[in-house]
């Protein structure tokens, strides 16, 4: 059974009817439905594309957190052979909110790390919905700088509502963590692809996201504070989340005209949840694109360029 | 928005005002609800004289307290896009920013001055609070590069006093974008061998401490300030319980090792002097220490030599 969001409701109900006559056409032999689902799947399709075409910020919100969106795990399965997972930050514990590991990419070594948020009630617990602890940027700062030694490319998959704010990870040096690794990105010598694939939650997400290139699925998206805080804390109401997800200027399209993302990722029409496979595979055939120019830079100077993009970033901005 | 609106008239404003109201002659201690002589408590950097309290200073104060005799030198800080998004909640940012100008007499939250500091050159940076929380927006960041950039210009040390909510949610994305940016302003310095020292003051929180206040070769925080990555309130809010005594304080964070140390205001500038000496002597204490080894191997010698003879 399909998740349907709540502005999804027209596509429920046909895609309701299309099952409801595929059923009774199974009872009952002879009936020829062929023609009339053929009508309603096009009906839903053109409900999709309408749909699809004109998200709010919010409702991107909703698309970046489905249910059914793919996870670093079906990521990994679909672009990575010989994935070895990695665990521990080798200091307190395996923050299973954060995998990373080695493995091939196109052929090619990589280190792949990111955020997963589990699935189902017991998987979410396990991975504590994608918010990781400041051992879960640590472990992610050993594999970066491992892969810095061995000279092997990294690939970060960002999906995280943000750093978990709770009293352990304080205890622990959440913000330390969060510093610590983004400043492991910006010292790596290895080519560095970031993408966005679900939501990137604030600090949480940068950490492991200052890289060469940072990639964006279209319906991603990337905040300094999620909708919901937001609007908790500029609006003190916690109704206001669609004006707060306006105003933060959220989405792919917004991202890239600030000049904080390179690439927009196309999803399958309706969401990358609706075809997960081929998403997946757009996904990869992105990274290599991106990824291939990074490989003729000398190692120095792709860490200064780098860095200069950064510095660059919003004393500009386009129209 | 000119040159005109920003600069000129915010500071003909405050002048204005300054002539307006006259100085309070006591203050109430926030923590210990005792009244303070106004002059008293200035004299004190506003450490309260009874509990010890240390009261939120801004800029102005804190350069007077750490350069030799007061003297420092003001720099430009680089002019960024005002309201890149066009954020607007209740109110305008673009409103709100021309408050928090005209009320302070300031561009934006942080300062940056170089001068002398026990005969060193330093460059110092100070992010004031009272500035729309001492958020880090656009101008935030390019005052930590630009003071980073001054330091690696002057060869001095970068020494940061950190002070704000975190990053300015008005910015967007933008305002997330000056972690990366202002780590590599810390980067650059770590380079080339300067020393980066920071400050923690009350309260120091969010995208601040998750990056260049949490990257100093020296940490250190004024008594009982609160620091932490997440606000009291949100993990209050999440974790649904209260939250232990004395939790997110100065004194907390250096029990769990975040902190080399937590300095009191008074003993502020002495501290730094001398840190700043020790790491910036370290070549001529190598050249002084080299030689040392000499006589005790000659005094071994001897002894060898008196050993045999005897």
């Amino acid at each position: 059974m399909r998740n349907y969001l709540d502005f999804e409701k027209p596509i429920a109900e046909l895609e309701g009817s299309i099952r409801e006559l595929e059923a009774t056409a199974n009872g009952s032999s002879g009936v020829n439905i062929a023609e009339e689902v053929a009508k309603l799947r096009a009906k839903a399709e053109q409900q999709i594309k309408l749909i699809y075409s004109k998200l709010t910020p919010w409702q991107k919100t909703q698309v970046a957190r489905h249910p059914d969106r793919p996870h670093f795990g079906e990521y990994v399965a679909g672009l990575v052979e010989d994935f070895t997972p990695l665990a521990g930050d080798r200091a307190f514990a395996d923050d299973k909110a954060i995998i990373g590991g080695l493995g091939r990419f196109r052929g090619r070594s990589v280190m792949v790390i990111g955020q997963e948020k589990g699935r189902g009630t017991e998987g979410r617990v396990r991975h504590n919905f994608g918010m990781a602890r400041p051992e879960g940027y640590r472990k992610a700062i050993r594999l970066m700088e491992m892969a810095d030694r061995f000279g092997i490319p990294v690939i970060t998959l960002v999906d995280t509502p943000g750093a978990y704010p709770g009293i352990d990870a304080e205890a622990r040096g959440q913000a330390e963590a969060i510093a610590r690794g983004i400043d492991c990105c910006l010292s790596l010598k290895v080519p560095f692809i970031a993408c966005i694939v679900g939501e990137g939650g604030s600090g949480g997400a940068v950490a492991i996201a200052a890289a060469d290139r940072v990639l964006m699925y279209e319906h991603a998206i990337y905040s300094v504070a999620s909708p919901e805080a937001c609007a908790a804390i500029l609006w003190s109401s916690p109704d206001k989340t669609q004006e707060a997800a306006e105003a933060l200027k959220v989405t792919s399209k917004d991202l890239e005209r600030l000049g904080v993302i390179d690439t927009i990722v196309p999803e399958p029409l309706g969401g990358a949840h609706r075809a997960p496979e081929e998403a997946i595979r757009t996904l990869g055939d992105a990274i290599e694109a991106a990824m291939a120019p990074l490989f003729a830079m000398e190692a120095g100077q792709l860490r200064e360029a780098r860095r200069r993009r950064f510095l660059e970033m919003g004393r500009v901005i386009g129209a | 928005m000119n040159w005109l609106t920003n600069n000129v008239l915010p500071r003909i404003r405050a002048l204005g005002r300054k002539k307006e109201v006259p100085d309070k002659l006591w203050e109430k201690c926030p923590s210990c609800g005792q009244m303070i002589f106004h002059r008293d408590l200035e004299e004190a950097q506003r450490v309260c004289p009874h509990c010890d309290h240390h009261m939120r200073i801004g800029p102005a104060q804190r350069f007077a307290a750490m350069f030799d005799n007061g003297d420092y030198s003001l720099i430009e800080l680089p002019e960024v896009i005002t309201d890149p998004l066009k954020f607007r909640d209740s109110k305008r940012y673009g409103d709100r920013l021309k408050d928090a100008r005209s009320k302070s007499g300031d561009q934006d939250a942080m300062k940056v001055a170089h001068g002398l500091m026990g005969g060193n050159h330093v460059v110092i940076a100070v992010q004031n609070f009272g500035f729309m929380g001492g958020s880090m927006g656009l101008a935030v960041g390019e005052a930590l590069i630009a003071a980073s950039k001054l330091a690696l210009a002057q060869e001095a040390p970068l020494i940061v006093f950190a002070a704000s909510g975190g990053a300015r949610m008005q910015e967007g994305i933008l305002s997330l974008m000056q972690m990366p940016r202002t780590t590599i302003a810390v980067q650059r310095l770590r380079e080339v061998g300067l020393p980066f020292i920071v400050i923690l003051t009350d309260p120091t929180t969010g995208g601040v401490t998750a990056s260049y206040a949490m990257l100093g070769d020296i940490q250190i925080a004024e008594p009982g300030a609160l620091i932490g990555f997440a606000g009291p309130r949100v993990i209050e809010q999440t974790i649904r319980e209260k939250l232990p005594e004395g939790f997110q304080r100065a004194e907390y964070l250096l029990e769990h090792g975040m902190l080399d140390m937590v300095v009191h205001r008074h003993e502020l500038r002495a501290s730094l002097l001398r840190l700043v000496d020790l790491l910036r002597n370290r070549e001529a204490k190598r050249i002084v220490a080299a030689p040392a080894p000499e006589p005790v191997a000659a005094a071994e010698a001897s002894a060898e030599n008196g050993d045999k003879h005897g």
